[in-house]
């Protein structure tokens, strides 16, 4: 509690908000943060994705996500000229320490991909829960212990939760898994801690080359209004009618 | 009458599940959470719990609060859109008591995340080969990374 | 990562349904199965199988009793299980399991042997002593009426409630079908014949299990087996197999000429890791085989002996039919990946909550359970035990 006052004057209003209230021993007091203000999701630009890992470490780092269990992760593909359905895919441990190096075609120019050695185009694509407005995982859940808070997000009352894994069954993506210790449902909350008081996922904000970035769709200055008037953008498993919020720009047609 | 007579075991039958239903509604009106149904089917309460968890990561506006100076070297370079953590780690800590120090990273390892060349990477990010760029020399005895060249 | 092939999405690597899931619809199936072959007797007076009557439904209440205990086991907090009753989600197709079940079991089954037996209860409690006298007075519910009168009225009631007992049985079990069958997320689940074909392969497991423990209790106790009794289940259980069969087949098929997204991995599956199980368990040992063995019965004259090793053999293979049918549908479910690139294993634990001891002791419990009921409750036609012999 060293932070002296001439630190707090300089903060920036949300920061100094979120502090004030660890500070002060009640971080669940966000007194400027109204629910029904906001309607949260993400943006994830692929072409900016280098494949670091930095956020699925930066996940695991701020919900103490258990080994092996992933509530965001990343994918690399490799999609082949002839076989647009049967792309290769792989994620070591998540990507968390990121991905083997792919050699560069002789003929590549310095800095730029040209033709790497394989035929095919390689790009790697960030998951978490999608956080879907139409969201099955909450559809299944026998006792109300998931739900979409009314901001949008997709949560786990933890407390409640039976440990049924019917909505590990029911997601499309994935997303959800068993808490080993827990032993209750378990998943990306959005950084929901961090969201209510005025700053943004740690998946977010540990991006170096802004690839992921978190949206709120009732803010009407959110730059994501403007990002998809002009991008092509598309949901994952859009088949799968869920109502999924988390945009991708520049998304194979591959991907699944 | 002895309808009513002979039927009578059936209505002893019936009594037992009138009694178990009251006693369900009795038990379920104690149990069932206060806040359960508040916003939805759902425990209304868990919304604020699940807020009130710790932070880890203390946001770059955080860091630029005591570092102003750092952040406007950042500006200059190649990594101003890059936030304090994605490198430092999780500092939350060293917020709330600055006397916890974070632990020195080491370039070698944490530049070739990003910068080991790789044709899977977009084209443009820059890209290096390790070995034979700097043969293990850490990388800030040439590159200084606040404002990145 | 060790049993994966392909591309898993990280965190289904772990199969979270285990062996106590395909457990539970299997044990259900046999209620189910038990009360309709119940209900041929009593609702469609079908005669012959009269002297399984008894035996059919106390088969269906001990195995009811187990049936929520895989459930328990499995849940990560077996605690907060009444949450089901206090907080049931309305879109949740598990949230009214607990209503359906003790909707079954108590308003349906208990009730109906209660009906049936009441005037042997009655009868008891004035026969027995000690403690057992008071277990079966309690059992009375303090009432000794047995006047012809209330026994027709009786009668009348339990005809009612098998009526409403058959449509019960088929929601207690088709709704099991509809948890698998309504997950958009899973295209091995994902079909609208999941039920039907949880509802008729539940007849065909329960309706072969009191005709194996029919023939078994009987020769347990010496008495000769009822020819025409066993023949004429043995008829149902073909019938209702050929139907169970071509419904299963005709799922197949769909899938097989559909061959949506989702079939090249489904097809791969099913050579590779469901082989076994699959084809030649559920399909070959499990189906084709029984159903061959039975139709032989049907055609030819065979003498009774042969006949009784063949409903036999028949019964217990349809067993295993039936229990590999569940595992494929719930361990099959799982062993793929939802991104269609790739296949885990599930490695079966021995000995922890969720290991295959429990899954044996479970199995074994309901039989356990049944001995207890005859015991109480004896089954037989004929009144034979000179213990239990009502006091004139």
């Amino acid at each position: 509690m060293n932070l002296d006052r001439r630190h707090f004057l300089v903060m920036l209003p949300a920061a100094a908000i979120a502090w004030k209230y660890v500070l002060a021993g009640t971080p669940d007091a966000s007194p400027n943060y109204t629910m029904t203000d906001h309607w949260w999701s993400m943006l994830i630009d692929i072409p900016k994705c280098i494949g670091c890992g930095n956020c699925v470490r930066a996940c695991a780092a701020e919900n103490d996500v258990p080994d092996g269990h992933f509530r965001t992760w990343v994918e690399r593909y490799h999609v082949n000229d002839w076989h647009m359905e049967g792309p290769e895919v792989i994620s070591p441990d998540g990507g968390k320490e990121g991905f083997p190096a792919v050699a560069q075609s002789a003929g590549g120019g310095e800095g730029f991909s040209s033709a790497p050695q394989d035929e095919g185009k390689y790009f790697f694509v960030p998951k978490l829960c999608n956080h879907c407005a139409d969201s099955p995982c909450t559809q299944v859940c026998p006792v109300g212990a998931t739900f979409i808070a009314p901001d949008g997000v997709v949560l786990v009352d933890q407390t409640y939760c039976l440990g049924c894994a019917y909505c590990v069954q029911a997601c499309p993506y994935g997303c959800r898994y068993i808490h080993p210790e827990k032993k209750v449902a378990d998943k990306c909350t959005l950084c929901y801690h961090r969201i209510t008081k005025g700053l943004t996922t740690a998946c977010c904000e540990n991006c170096p080359t802004g690839a992921r970035k978190l949206v709120d769709l009732k803010d009407p200055n959110d730059p994501i209004h403007a990002f998809l008037k002009t991008h092509y953008v598309q949901v994952l498993k859009p088949q799968m009618a869920t109502g999924a919020k988390v945009f991708y720009n520049e998304l194979d047609g591959s991907v699944r | 009458m002895s309808l009513t007579k002979d039927a009578g075991h059936l209505f002893r039958f019936a009594f037992l599940f009138v009694v178990a239903f009251v006693v369900f509604l009795l038990v379920r009106h104690f149990v069932v959470p206060k806040s359960f149904g508040e916003y939805g089917h759902y425990r209304g309460a868990a919304i604020g719990e699940i807020a009130a968890r710790p932070l880890h990561y203390a946001g770059h506006e955080t860091c630029e609060t005591c570092h102003a100076d750092i952040a406007e070297a950042k500006k200059a370079g190649k990594h101003e859109n890059v936030s304090c953590e994605a490198c430092h780690g999780p500092l939350a800590k060293h917020a709330n008591d600055p006397s916890i120090q974070p632990v020195k990273i080491n370039t070698t390892v944490l530049c070739i995340r990003c910068h080991a060349e790789s044709a899977a990477k977009p084209g443009g990010f820059p890209q290096i080969d390790p070995v034979q760029h700097s043969g293990g020399v850490p990388c800030e005895t040439c590159h200084q990374p606040h404002n990145g060249l | 990562m060790s049993g994966v092939e392909g591309y898993m999405y990280p965190n289904e690597i772990t199969l979270y349904w285990s062996v106590l899931i395909v457990l539970y619809p299997y044990i259900t199936g046999l209620v189910a199965g038990a009360f309709i072959l119940a209900s041929l007797v009593r609702v469609f007076n079908v005669k012959a199988v009269a002297p399984t009557y008894r035996l059919a439904l106390l088969t269906a209440l001990a195995f009811l009793i187990v049936a929520p205990l895989p459930l328990q086991l499995h849940l990560g907090h077996p605690g907060r299980s009444p949450e089901m009753y206090f907080t049931p989600h309305a879109t949740s197709a598990m949230a009214m399991f607990g209503f359906v079940y003790l909707w079954y079991l108590m308003a349906v089954l208990v009730f109906e042997i209660w009906l049936d037996y009441r005037s042997d209860i009655v009868h008891l409690s004035q026969s027995t002593t000690g403690w057992l006298r008071r277990l079966y007075r309690i059992m009375t519910l303090g009432s000794q009426n047995i006047s012809p009168r209330s026994l027709a009225i009786d009668h009348k009631v339990g005809w009612i409630v098998t009526i409403v007992g058959i449509p019960s049985a088929f929601i207690l079990h088709g709704y099991v079908g509809f948890i698998f069958g309504s997950l958009k997320a899973n295209p091995w689940w994902n079909s609208p014949l999941m039920p039907v074909v949880f509802i008729f392969s539940a007849m065909v497991s329960g309706i072969a299990a009191v005709l194996l423990l029919y023939m078994l209790t009987t020769w347990m106790r010496k008495m000769p087996i009822d020819m025409p009794c066993v023949d004429t289940i043995a008829m149902y259980l073909f019938y209702i197999f050929i139907l169970d069969f071509s419904l299963e087949m005709l799922d197949l098929v769909h899938r097989v000429y559909e061959a949506d997204e989702s079939f090249r991995t489904l097809n791969f599956m099913v050579h590779t890791r469901l082989y076994f199980s699959q084809i030649v368990l559920q399909i070959c040992i499990g189906t084709l085989v029984p159903i061959l063995l039975l139709a032989i019965v049907q055609v030819t004259k065979l003498p009774a002996l042969v006949r009784r090793r063949i409903y036999v053999v028949s019964g217990c293979l349809v067993q295993i039919g039936v229990f590999a049918m569940r595992w494929n549908v719930v361990i099959g479910g799982q062993l793929f990946s939802k991104s269609f690139l790739g296949y885990t294993t599930y490695k079966m634990a021995l000995v922890t909550r969720e290991g295959l001891l429990v899954a044996i002791f479970l199995t074994i419990l309901p039989l356990g359970i049944l001995w207890v009921l005859m015991k109480l409750l004896p089954p037989w036609p004929e009144k034979e035990q000179g213990s239990l012999e009502p006091a004139a």
